[in-house]
């Protein structure tokens, strides 16, 4: 297949792709169930995770469905069905400042469309249909990144140690 | 089987084989498992003969049973949440279909050849869980609720040491792609001698056993079987299902311990390979083209001894308590897996 045309399949998957979460992220915040905005979330990660693999970043995209759909949507809806979790409309479930949201997430989008074209501009991917190796990743991961790293360990074992403080009875 | 593909037929084609290969090698599993397992040896072990009417020695009754419930009444209850109801089991079984792809059966007999395989085996896996939550919410019932929270519960804890025992085959091998992962081992040597290769399950026996203890309680099966405890919950999140959607979570069930017992014993029983000393080869590109056909029969053989071993466990031990699970999975395989990755990492810089 020649590269141009895996390109155009490429876009055009990105497209549809991107159609859905957009439609998706909507959902979360209109639809009025508190499962099924939370199901709508997972679309819009499993997205997220399509498009990580076509941009042949493999391990990124496995790690978006491990984290995000198998483990912290789980736990969402774990918590939601285990306090409040009805079947069917509810009817205060929008909050009453949501015009607020509007601009707020307008701007968000113009502070990320900006920095995204100032910092690559027409910059392309320096090989569209070559994979980063694993190992390179961890090389990179356990090599010039390991301070950040350890950094971001930390902060989860001081938040699963507050936990289980928060938790404990005795 | 794949070098095959890629020269003759166009990339439809190869897209339809692979698909339908997925479907025979999620099927077929579960099929011999139902029968050989679940009718056979159950009955076996409970002294009685199990069903004997359909074909000799009831080997028809599968499609008795198949036809059964395809004819049932697809019940949907009053107060259920419809289209999320009807959508559960699809969502358990396309976790399956996604698992079976990373399996290699043969040195070009695989359907994708992910170079991150077992870490996608691991994501892939947990998408089952979502499913089983939703068809317990969605149901409207009490007892299918707390089945389904009780399943998110268990598959949560029991994820962790499954990752945690399969990273000192990782260090082992040196790679996560699965089809490495089984040449590693066939051509592998224990102490300078390679009549056997060099097999995981005897360095990582410790790993082997964490591993088929959490594929234990990831299937829900007894002694992990609180989520469809039939004496407390009815059948815990599958109470309101009737009809081909039972059929769908019962096909999930069993074609996803068919599939973990592969994925097993591509980790720790060498895959589909044989020593590779006995033929002369020294790595992938020498095996020859008949493994490609021998290979799945090895893996069939392999299959059938892990879920065997899975289903002898079921019917020899009653279930846990709900605080006895939590407690096993957290204070006894999470501490003891994370030694034997360790001991092992300190074992493969040492060597």
């Amino acid at each position: 297949m020649l590269a141009a045309d895996l390109l155009v399949a490429q876009n055009i998957g990105f497209g549809l792709i991107a159609l859905l979460m957009i439609v998706g992220a909507l959902r979360v915040v209109t639809v009025n169930n508190v499962v099924h905005a939370a199901l709508w979330l997972v679309v819009v990660l499993s997205g997220a995770a399509a498009q990580y693999l076509l941009l042949s970043a493999e391990f990124v995209a496995i790690t978006q469905v491990l984290v995000y759909v198998g483990a912290v949507m789980v736990l969402f809806l774990f918590g939601t069905m285990l306090t409040r979790a009805k079947i069917g409309a509810e009817a205060d479930l929008n909050n009453k400042n949501w015009a607020i949201g509007v601009p707020v997430a307008l701007l968000m989008l113009g502070v990320m469309t900006w920095v995204l074209i100032d910092g690559f501009g027409d910059e392309k991917l320096p090989n569209p249909d070559q994979q980063v190796p694993v190992q390179a990743l961890s090389d990179d991961i356990f090599g010039p990144y390991l301070l950040p790293f350890w950094a971001l360990s930390f902060v989860l074992l001081v938040a699963v140690i507050g936990a289980i403080v928060l938790a404990r009875k005795d | 089987m794949n070098a095959l593909l890629a020269a003759d037929l166009p990339y439809w084609a190869q897209s339809l084989l692979r698909v339908l290969g997925g479907v025979v090698a999620v099927l077929l599993p579960a099929g011999t498992i139902v029968y050989v397992f679940l009718f056979k040896m159950m009955s076996f072990m409970q002294s009685r003969l199990g069903p004997m009417e359909a074909g000799p020695y009831g080997s028809l009754q599968l499609f008795a049973e198949v036809g059964k419930w395809l004819q049932k009444e697809d019940i949907t209850p009053e107060r259920a949440d419809r289209f999320i109801f009807k959508i559960a089991p699809l969502v358990v079984l396309t976790s399956t279909f996604l698992l079976v792809a990373v399996v290699p059966f043969g040195p070009d007999a695989w359907f994708t050849n992910f170079e991150a395989g077992v870490f996608y085996m691991l994501a892939v896996s947990s998408v089952s869980v979502l499913g089983i939550l939703i068809a317990g919410w969605s149901s409207a019932n009490k007892y299918s609720l707390l089945g389904g929270l009780r399943a998110a519960g268990q598959l949560i804890a029991y994820e962790l040491p499954m990752v945690l025992a399969v990273v000192g085959v990782i260090i082992q091998a040196g790679t996560m792609n699965l089809q490495e992962i089984v040449v590693s081992q066939n051509a592998g040597e224990i102490f300078g001698w390679n009549g056997l290769g060099n097999p995981f399950l005897l360095t990582q026996i410790i790993g082997f056993v964490i591993f088929m203890i959490a594929v234990q309680a990831e299937l829900t099966q007894t002694p992990f079987d609180m989520p469809i405890a039939e004496s407390e919950l009815v059948s815990g999140y599958m109470t309101e299902y009737s009809g081909f959607r039972f059929l769908t979570f019962f096909i999930a069930e069993f074609a996803t311990a068919g599939v973990f017992s592969l994925i097993a014993s591509v980790l720790f029983l060498g895959g589909w390979g044989i020593p590779f000393s006995w033929f002369g080869w020294s790595g992938i590109d020498d095996v020859d083209n008949w493994m490609n056909v021998v290979g799945p029969l090895i893996m069939v053989t392999k299959m059938l001894l892990l879920s065997f071993v899975i289903m002898w466990v079921r019917f020899s031990y009653p279930r846990f308590r709900e605080d006895q699970l939590q407690r096993f999975a957290w204070k006894v395989l999470v501490p003891v897996s994370l030694v034997n990755i360790m001991v092992t990492a300190i074992l493969k810089v040492a060597f």
